[in-house]
């Protein structure tokens, strides 16, 4: 393997081909956890882990595991790396691990770690699937980082717990927009993340189903 | 007493509405919500689903996995086993078995419901919004009886949510969205909006 497709496999997923903002996987937890930023880099870290050590062990004994059983496999492979960081996160970070609840244990059921598993760590050798995982984990956790970024700034007015515009209670000038650290505005914010890729990267654009005419009461032309 | 389980359920299906206050099982939620036909039969598979999934996973921690759990097997110590660190891996076992089950079972029986049901059963072993369900009933501590309730609201509130998204979506295609925006991103703020309008049933108690 040449050293330019270790940084292709690593850095692809980053930027040019981002597991949540194009191929829309793994967001469950991706819109959870987002409303400030250390609780992101937490759970994009867990996510690197998993990602990276499932792909490297699914890859490890690829040769081995039969075809019509391969999804229990990964399945008990991947829950098993899960329980792991749940424990060490309970262990360590305590506070932080309740903050997070369900949401480690949902990564055994983000489509990531398991799509990775299927498409990439089943073909590739241990090394290159390792490295895969990495790469698609840190996608992963870029966009968690990005929309942890503006809901924590505009809700809380602090960026990773320091405070960058002072709020009016502490006798600043801003006030803390609410409806950032609630639910809906994680929607709101990826569909504007999904709307400026697509616009810099035309090609992601989806094809209208049905094509508007204008006046089409008036004059009906065949396809304008 | 029925009060307490009527609470509970309307609550699961409203105020926690599992897809649009907790982001789960968002995969299928968005890919799967195009008509509404294949919607509601979505919906139906993860009702039946969650509520026999959460009861089991309940049953499975009180009678297994919960420290001193054991003890009814009358062994010498059994008492200090504390088998929960295991659980992420049986849950997600009892769910991935139990759909099998369910699907062979429906097959054999139920050929009709089956068919209609097609490919949405053995989806949903990868809806997260099952797992999470059962990590909800272990968080809080439910008994047998709120589960079963709570696994039956939890499983009313993703069908509704999602029966809810096809049918904007199916009127949202006539719709001149900008290019960028299309499909995804307009599909994105739509459900911001639903789960802002799912907001206000908060503070709800019966």
């Amino acid at each position: 393997m040449a050293a330019e497709s270790v940084k292709d496999v690593v850095l692809s997923p980053v930027f040019k081909n981002n597991p949540i903002a194009l191929q829309v996987l793994g967001i469950c937890s991706a819109l959870a956890v987002t409303n400030s930023m250390s609780v992101s880099l937490v759970m994009g870290l867990a996510v690197i882990a998993v990602t990276a050590f499932s792909n490297l062990f699914v890859s490890l004994i690829r040769q081995h595991i039969p075809s019509s059983i391969r999804i229990i496999v990964q399945m008990t492979i991947i829950a098993s790396l899960v329980i792991v960081v749940d424990q060490v996160l309970k262990a360590y970070a305590y506070e932080m691990s309740k903050q997070l609840s369900v949401f480690v244990g949902l990564i055994i059921t983000n489509c990531i770690v398991m799509g990775r598993a299927e498409a990439y760590a089943m073909q590739n050798g241990p090394v290159m699937s390792f490295l895969d995982g990495i790469g698609n984990g840190l996608g992963y956790a870029v966009i968690l980082l990005i929309v942890g970024f503006f809901r924590e700034l505009f809700g809380s007015g602090s960026v990773f717990g320091f405070t960058v515009l002072t709020p009016v209670q502490d006798g600043g000038w801003y006030v803390p927009n609410g409806l950032m650290l609630l639910p809906p505005s994680a929607f709101f914010v990826i569909g504007l993340i999904i709307w400026v890729l697509r616009s810099i990267r035309t090609e992601q654009v989806e094809k209208t189903e049905y094509r508007i005419v204008a006046n089409s009461k008036a004059k009906i032309k065949e396809s304008v | 007493m029925f009060e307490h389980y009527l609470s509970l359920f309307v609550k699961a299906v409203f105020v926690e509405n599992m897809a649009l206050a907790f982001f789960l099982g968002m995969c299928t939620f968005l890919a799967v919500s195009k008509k509404i036909s294949s919607a509601i039969g979505l919906g139906i598979a993860v009702i039946v689903v969650l509520t026999i999934t959460v009861p089991v996973n309940n049953l499975i921690l009180t009678y297994l996995l919960r420290e001193g759990a054991l003890t009814w097997t009358g062994l010498e110590g059994a008492g200090n086993i504390d088998l929960s660190f295991l659980g992420l891996l049986s849950y997600i076992g009892v769910i991935a078995a139990l759909v099998q089950i369910l699907e062979m079972f429906l097959d054999k029986f139920v050929p009709t419901l089956y068919n209609a049901l097609g490919v949405f059963l053995p989806l949903i072993t990868v809806n997260c919004a099952i797992l999470g369900a059962s990590l909800f009933m272990v968080e809080r501590s439910y008994n047998f009886g709120e589960s079963v309730v709570f696994g039956a609201g939890a499983g009313f509130g993703w069908a509704l949510a999602i029966a809810a998204l096809a049918g904007i979506r199916e009127k949202l295609k006539y719709s001149d969205v900008p290019a960028s925006l299309q499909g995804l991103g307009i599909t994105f703020i739509t459900v911001g909006l639903m789960s802002l309008g799912f907001m206000s049933f908060s503070g709800i108690q019966l």
